[in-house]
């Protein structure tokens, strides 16, 4: 596996399914009394999450914990890095710090690969601005393969802002690469007029991809992109995008409703619509810890010397 | 320094006269004193050029020296001894420098300044709106008199065709020929925007400019050149249908001249995908299909001259995050290795077109009298001599104050050996002498 | 080891733990995945049909608990842990099939540490080779093969492997043998 893991074109197929069946082990681990292991043991994770999201902070904090590792968490809002210390500055605190590893949320794109310049450690992208999330990704295409058996040819359509959303494009990406078959369907102002390109449809009518689903995996719609009118109204956006509980009644029996939280509930979705039974948005929680417990022990775990005899 | 220098056996490139062969050139009292199959000159210190090539001296259309105002990306004594090192005897200084050069006050400051360091001929462009806001036109009269002959609000685009008017209409006062120049962006479509818009820029999450904006304010442009018969210049071009546009009007006989930069003939927008912030530029970086119209139009005299747009930052500034990074790449000592490498070596410019899009043309634009002449007896000794086949890598430190060039890290094949200002020798073997 | 020295070495073991731990009162196997687990579920098989007693069955994934974690070039691979049984009090037999440094036998005993207190711990290895590194013994041995410390002991089981068979590959000639 890379030594980072920034996007999801830094992980192939085998890789994916790697991480994914390591995680099942992990799932374990988090149903014991002892919910830990001692395989990071004295190595030293650092959340560095200069966006607020106190949601994806504690998943992997309780991950690194799981792991036994020591856990700093620098966040913007204590750091100086708000009082306007560079990136690299604060980048070159964390590596003589000797972080083994460090999670990096941001509102730039772009900033883990360059943090990866100035640190020595294993990066991992909690979500860098409109960019990639990919253990978001991962864990949603864990939770999947989890309740449908498989992720080769799954019909999923990713709906909402795709033009603003990094989990978005990573889960699209992750997919793709498994063999789904993924539609995005939204305003066709918040839909990258090539994302074709990316190997997936484009629908701007709801009601057409409903009934042929596996999984609707709705986005958050941010209500302050409507001061750049992408679209006119929350309400109008409710009325021709969101999962009502109409809506919901269109898809197929046996399929799921997925969102990465956290929700707008009357906006994206309707309030009853999330707490269906076939609403897996508790599942995609506890999948994180174990997703994030795998990949900080895949990458914290390689190293480059020589094997030793067990 | 002698006061006469015999350059010996250098294959003399002179686009002017379209000259092209081996010869000696005796340089005396800051002229060219002969030029020929065997100069004899007693008493002149010869400079043995063989495999060398001799032109007139790189002159550049569009650089940012940053003073007044910004001496931490840059100087002018730092600007300027750069663009000696990248073989230039004239530069110009845009205008978004503080205060902005928008009287004539800050031309003369600049003038004294660059005379005072002796490395490089400056000539300031005025900007065409009082402090660049865009609205009322600054006192080109006064600038005029005191030697600018370009005008151009470069960092922003014009934003109304009204002011363009306005600019066009009042510059044919002058006798002189006065230059309009153009950054051809719409504002409204590239606001925010760190990259070329496209599959690209939508898979690394990053805002767009789309290269519909600069093709509607190149039309715009032109549109205005032909309703007042003045006489415009379109900076950096990037876009495929902007040189179709550019193209058509030369047809029509509209008094229109393009520049487009060595980063833009080189690179693609896929290039961006480490995040590099010395490729973030502002107009962007497109894809190949435009860098290869831009290679076309070069080729073909739609676009008359390279500019390396050098804009110093720095270093801080540009090691922030991508979005957080300030546009822009510097390229005076690079432009002729970059040239030479990527357009000559694989056949896409003879090397006379080369060196008359990088001396004679942007020297005419620029009003930049006695620069990018002709090597015969009694012009101004304004020179480069350079090795093609010298190889050597980009890397800082530069005579630039600043370090972020695209070319970072690259390979090149051209570096410059002498640069000789009005007789006297601002670069030798290599080096600049002050 | 041929199929057939296998299958009378974990009959013997069988009768040797039933014998030693009171015909199996209190007594659960934990095989150690990979190959440990197959091993211990014949044991298990065999216990049952020597003593009519069925005996709690684990397997126990060692990974998180190695002591070399971040020296190889990739993590090592992670298997299946299933302990669906209280271990409080109970006499465990861990079986492994090779026992050699003995590392892996530690990371085992620290793992069960972590699930509860067991009464006590015994180790039953298919084979064991020697050169240990730590104070490690097993309490009931298939076979004991001399070997040297860079040669390569092999045990395959017929649920993985398609057979059973102990090979033995020296250092140098790269020649497996039949131990």
């Amino acid at each position: 596996m890379n030594r980072h893991l920034l996007a999801m074109d830094d992980v192939t197929a085998e890789d994916v399914v790697r991480i994914m069946d390591t995680a099942e082990s992990f799932r374990e681990v988090g149903t014991r009394v002892i919910k830990k292991v001692p395989v990071l043991r004295g190595r030293t994770v650092v959340n560095f999450f200069l966006e607020n999201s106190t949601r994806t902070r504690i998943s992997f904090e309780l991950a690194a914990k799981r792991l036994s590792a020591d856990v700093i968490n620098f966040s913007s809002s204590g750091s100086s890095v708000a009082k306007g210390e560079s990136l690299k500055d604060s980048a070159l605190t964390l590596q003589a710090m000797g972080a083994d590893a460090i999670v990096i949320r941001h509102s730039s794109s772009g900033s883990p690969l360059q943090l990866t310049k100035w640190v020595d450690g294993h990066v991992l992208n909690a979500g860098d601005g409109t960019h990639e999330h990919p253990t978001q990704a991962l864990l949603d295409l864990y939770t999947m393969r989890e309740k449908l058996g498989r992720l080769e040819g799954l019909r999923v359509a990713i709906v909402g802002d795709v033009l603003h959303s990094r989990v978005a494009r990573s889960l699209s990406f992750g997919l793709v690469k498994m063999g789904a078959e993924v539609t995005l369907v939204g305003p066709p102002t918040l839909i990258p007029p090539d994302a074709p390109q990316w190997g997936v449809n484009v629908s701007y009518d709801i009601g057409s991809v409903l009934p042929k689903l596996d999984v609707c995996y709705v986005l958050r719609v941010q209500k302050e992109r409507q001061r750049l009118e992408y679209f006119p109204s929350v309400r109008e956006y409710n009325r021709l995008f969101g999962l009502t509980a109409e809506r919901a009644r269109m898809l197929p029996e046996g399929s799921f409703i997925m969102h990465p939280g956290p929700m707008n509930r009357g906006v994206e979705i309707d309030s009853d619509v999330a707490d269906l039974p076939q609403a897996l948005i508790e599942e995609q929680v506890t999948n994180g810890i174990a997703i994030r417990m795998s990949l900080l022990y895949l990458l914290v775990g390689a190293g480059g010397g020589e094997a030793a005899d067990v | 320094m002698s006061e006469r220098t015999r350059f010996v056996g250098a294959r003399v490139v002179d686009p002017s006269t379209g000259r092209d062969q081996v010869a000696d050139v005796l340089v005396q009292d800051g002229v060219i004193a002969a030029v020929g199959g065997e100069v004899s000159g007693e008493g002149a210190e010869a400079i043995d050029c063989t495999g060398l090539v001799l032109s007139p001296g790189l002159v550049d259309l569009h650089t940012h020296l940053r003073e007044p105002g910004f001496e931490a990306k840059e100087t002018i004594e730092t600007g300027t001894r750069a663009a000696a090192l990248g073989g230039y005897t004239a530069v110009s200084s845009m205008a978004n420098t503080d205060p902005v050069t928008d009287h004539a006050g800050v031309v003369a400051e600049i003038r004294e300044k660059a005379a005072a360091a002796g490395l490089c001929d400056v000539f300031p462009v005025g900007a065409i709106t009082k402090g660049l806001g865009g609205e009322s036109i600054a006192e080109m009269g006064e600038m005029v008199a005191a030697g600018v002959r370009v005008f151009s609000d470069d960092g922003h685009c014009v934003p109304t065709a009204r002011t363009l008017r306005n600019a066009l209409t009042y510059a044919k006062a002058f006798p002189e020929q006065i230059v309009i120049a153009d950054h051809c962006e719409d504002a409204s479509l590239v606001e925010r925007g760190q990259m070329h818009e496209g599959i690209t820029s939508y898979t690394l999450g990053l805002a767009g400019r789309p290269a519909e904006a600069e093709e509607m304010i190149v039309a715009r442009d032109l549109a205005v050149a032909r309703m007042t018969g003045g006489r415009i210049h379109i900076c950096h071009l990037t876009g495929a249908r902007a040189v179709g546009l550019v193209r058509a009007a030369k047809a029509e006989g509209l008094r229109v001249s393009a520049e487009v930069t060595p980063h833009h003939l080189v690179f693609t927008d896929d290039d961006l995908r480490t995040y590099d912030t010395n490729l973030k530029v502002n107009p962007p970086i497109r894809t190949a299909e435009d860098r290869d119209a831009l290679r076309a139009g070069l080729a073909d005299g739609t676009i008359d001259a390279i500019a390396t747009d050098h804009a110093p930052h720095a270093v801080e500034e540009k090691e922030a995050e991508f979005d957080q990074a300030p546009p822009g790449t510097i390229g005076l000592e690079t432009a002729l290795g970059v040239v030479l490498t990527d357009l000559v070596a694989p056949g896409v410019l003879s090397l006379p077109r080369a060196m008359e899009a990088l001396s004679a043309a942007p020297a005419r634009i620029l009003g930049a009298a006695g620069h990018g002449g002709s090597i015969e007896v009694g012009q101004p000794a304004n020179l480069v001599v350079f090795d093609p086949d010298e190889r050597w890598r980009v890397e800082a430190p530069f005579a630039s104050k600043a370090r972020n060039s695209a070319f970072l890290g690259r390979e090149l094949s051209g570096r410059v050996r002498f640069t000789v200002l009005r007789g006297r020798l601002t670069v030798a073997e290599g080096k600049p002498t002050r | 080891m041929d199929p057939d020295d296998v299958r009378r070495a974990l009959t013997r073991i069988a009768h040797e733990i039933l014998e030693r731990d009171r015909g199996g009162e209190g007594v659960a196997l934990i095989g150690i995945a990979n190959r440990g687990d197959h091993l211990a579920r014949r044991l298990a098989d065999e216990i049952e049909r020597i003593e009519g007693r069925s005996v709690p069955l684990g397997v126990l994934d060692i990974t998180f608990y190695r002591d070399d974690i971040g020296m190889k070039a990739e993590a090592p691979e992670v298997h299946e842990t299933r302990i669906g049984f209280d271990i409080n009090g109970k006499t465990l037999v861990l079986v492994d099939d090779v026992l050699f440094t003995g590392r892996t036998i530690r990371a085992a005993m620290d793992a069960l540490m972590d699930f509860g207190r067991p009464r006590r711990i015994q180790l039953a290895v298919l084979v064991d080779r020697g050169h240990r590194e730590l104070p490690i013994k097993a309490d009931f041995v298939g076979k004991n093969v001399p070997t040297r410390r860079p040669d390569d002991v092999r045990v395959l089981v017929s649920e993985m492997d398609g057979e059973d068979a102990v090979m033995v590959e020296e250092a140098r000639d790269g020649e497996g043998a039949l131990a």
